[in-house]
């Protein structure tokens, strides 16, 4: 017999250990709803699963009673939406502004403390103050995103920048490099791709906003639904939503991936994005 | 022709004194290797040369004017690794210094110049072996075809002086000696000003036309820093004698020995 360390699962075997926890999950699950649903049938708490396909057909497949929406679809828009124009803005800040600190030591000097200050604030903490100025509607919650993950997003661009052999920057200015064209074609092609990482990192923080905004002021959204039906302890909906984010998140994060590696083949034989 | 010249040249840090009163006088087409114990104060020496250091005291010409306290495009660099940029292809690399020159706004060229640049980019590659890799990305290729990029790459602004850093330090043998014939080749076609650090003793021999030994005359057991590196051989073209080899050999090693 080898030494655990040195026995590969083989490939089926690999899936069915990935398998394996997801379908302990589900059976914990099932056999705990089902004695809590033989003891009290209106149980809220453990829907069964007849109940989350009702709840999702209802959600996902009937338009709203009220608005005429099909809620699922009308609330995935819009916090999609607004996680996509949050990270978007954020993305944009922190590539030019973290390149400039990056590359200018000038820059750099006047810049770096104030964002780090900035990065130390709660963004929560702030969400009232946002609301106060921006109002109730989509620029505070947007603005809370991107207040949220910008700073570490300019603080990574800064440190990727930073981390550039210093022979390049060197080799670039011997060629004849102005400090405009090194930033263009030979900072920014190799931050981007790591930006593009960054981002992949800072996902779950901006879904973190976005949820909690829209849990305190919004009329659509995956997050404002999830803290309205809770009054109902509405777990055959809150359940499946929560998955559906997960599926989302997960989705994302695949893309970007995909993203990078199709946009910035380069990186493919140096060990990249993985 | 003098192309580079250094006048009672002095570099110090605070209290540690690297290099003391060098006088130098190098013509246009000369191919200088530099050797010396590590911490002689050679590489300092190349980087005062390349503009990233300043001397501390003297003067340092470059065709009888200053030399510029910044890299710019009259000396070209091959440092021993990360002299190429991962993110463009091989034939990218070479065309980069060109578009710099030739499109101030965006560094890069587009339609009918574009493919003059690439052309001209091309034969560069062809006379450093690198034809047939053209569309290739520096990463997949050997530390000897990457050097052969890196040295395309400077040629093509047609520097006054090349400086090259140590640059087959990292390969093996049989490659280095390919590249060793590069060099040549190139230095004879071009007649460029080469100044090499290597720490091949023997190579610096075969290669250069002059070969400038890097260290300390005085010794101060005390306070090592106290005295800097100066120049202790200077040896002219085709002076390969054995005996001036062993010569220099021996007392490197002596020096290594008391460090």
């Amino acid at each position: 017999m080898k030494r655990l360390i040195n026995q590969q699962p083989s490939k089926a075997g690999k899936w069915l250990l990935g398998a394996l926890p997801f379908i302990l999950i589900l059976l914990v699950y099932l056999v705990a709803s089902n004695e809590r649903l033989a003891v009290n049938p209106n149980d809220k708490l453990m829907p069964s699963f007849e109940a989350f396909g009702h709840a999702i057909h209802t959600m996902a497949f009937e338009p709203s009673k009220r608005t005429g929406d099909y809620l699922l679809w009308a609330d995935t828009l819009a916090s999609l939406q607004r996680l996509g124009i949050g990270v978007g803005i954020s993305a944009l800040i922190s590539l030019v502004v973290g390149i400039l600190i990056g590359i200018i030591p000038l820059l750099r000097a006047s810049f770096a403390p104030v964002v780090t200050v900035i990065s130390l604030v709660p963004p929560l903490a702030i969400l009232p103050i946002l609301f106060i100025i921006f109002g109730l509607g989509e620029v505070a919650k947007i603005t809370l995103i991107v207040l949220g993950i910008t700073p570490f997003l300019i603080r990574d661009v800064q440190l990727r920048v930073m981390a550039l052999p210093e022979e390049l920057i060197i080799k670039a200015q011997t060629l004849g490099a102005s400090t405009w064209q090194l930033i263009v074609r030979v900072v920014l092609p190799q931050v981007l791709p790591k930006l593009i990482d960054a981002v992949r990192l800072s996902l779950g923080a901006a879904w973190l906003f976005l949820i909690a905004a829209e849990a305190i002021s919004a009329t659509e959204g995956l997050g404002y639904r999830l803290f309205l039906v809770r009054r109902y302890l509405a777990m055959d909906v809150i359940l499946p939503y929560v998955l559906w984010i997960t599926l989302l998140a997960f989705l994302t994060d695949y893309l970007l991936r995909r993203l990078s590696l199709y946009a910035f083949p380069w990186q493919q034989t140096e060990g990249g994005a993985k | 022709m003098k192309n580079i010249e250094l006048k009672k040249l002095w570099k110090e840090y605070g209290d540690n004194v690297v290099l003391e009163n060098i006088n130098l006088t190098v013509k246009a087409g000369e191919f200088i290797t530099l050797v010396g114990a590590s911490g002689c104060g050679k590489t300092t020496f190349l980087k005062m040369l390349l503009g990233t250091e300043k001397p501390s005291r003297g003067e340092l010409l470059l065709d009888g004017d200053p030399i510029r306290d910044e890299p710019d495009a009259n000396r070209g660099i091959v440092f021993q690794r990360y002299s190429v940029f991962p993110h463009l292809n091989v034939i990218e690399n070479v065309m980069l210094g060109v578009e710099f020159g030739q499109s101030k706004l965006l560094g890069r060229c587009f339609g009918s110049k574009r493919r003059q640049v690439r052309a001209q980019a091309q034969e560069m590659l062809e006379l450093v072996g690198l034809g047939h890799v053209a569309n290739q990305y520096p990463t997949s290729l050997s530390g000897g075809m990457q050097q052969r990029l890196a040295i395309a790459q400077a040629l093509i602004k047609q520097p006054k002086v090349l400086l090259l850093d140590e640059p087959f330090g990292a390969l093996d043998p049989g490659i280095r000696s390919d590249m060793h014939a590069l060099i040549l080749d190139i230095w004879q076609k071009t007649g460029i000003t080469i100044f090499m650090i290597t720490h091949d003793l023997t190579e610096g021999f075969y290669l250069g036309t002059r070969l400038l030994v890097f260290d300390k005359h005085r010794q101060d057991p005390d306070n090592p820093n106290r005295y800097g590196a100066s120049i202790t051989f200077d040896i002219p073209v085709g002076d390969t004698r054995k005996s001036t080899l062993d010569d220099i050999s021996n007392t490197m090693k002596q020096k290594q020995e008391t460090v």
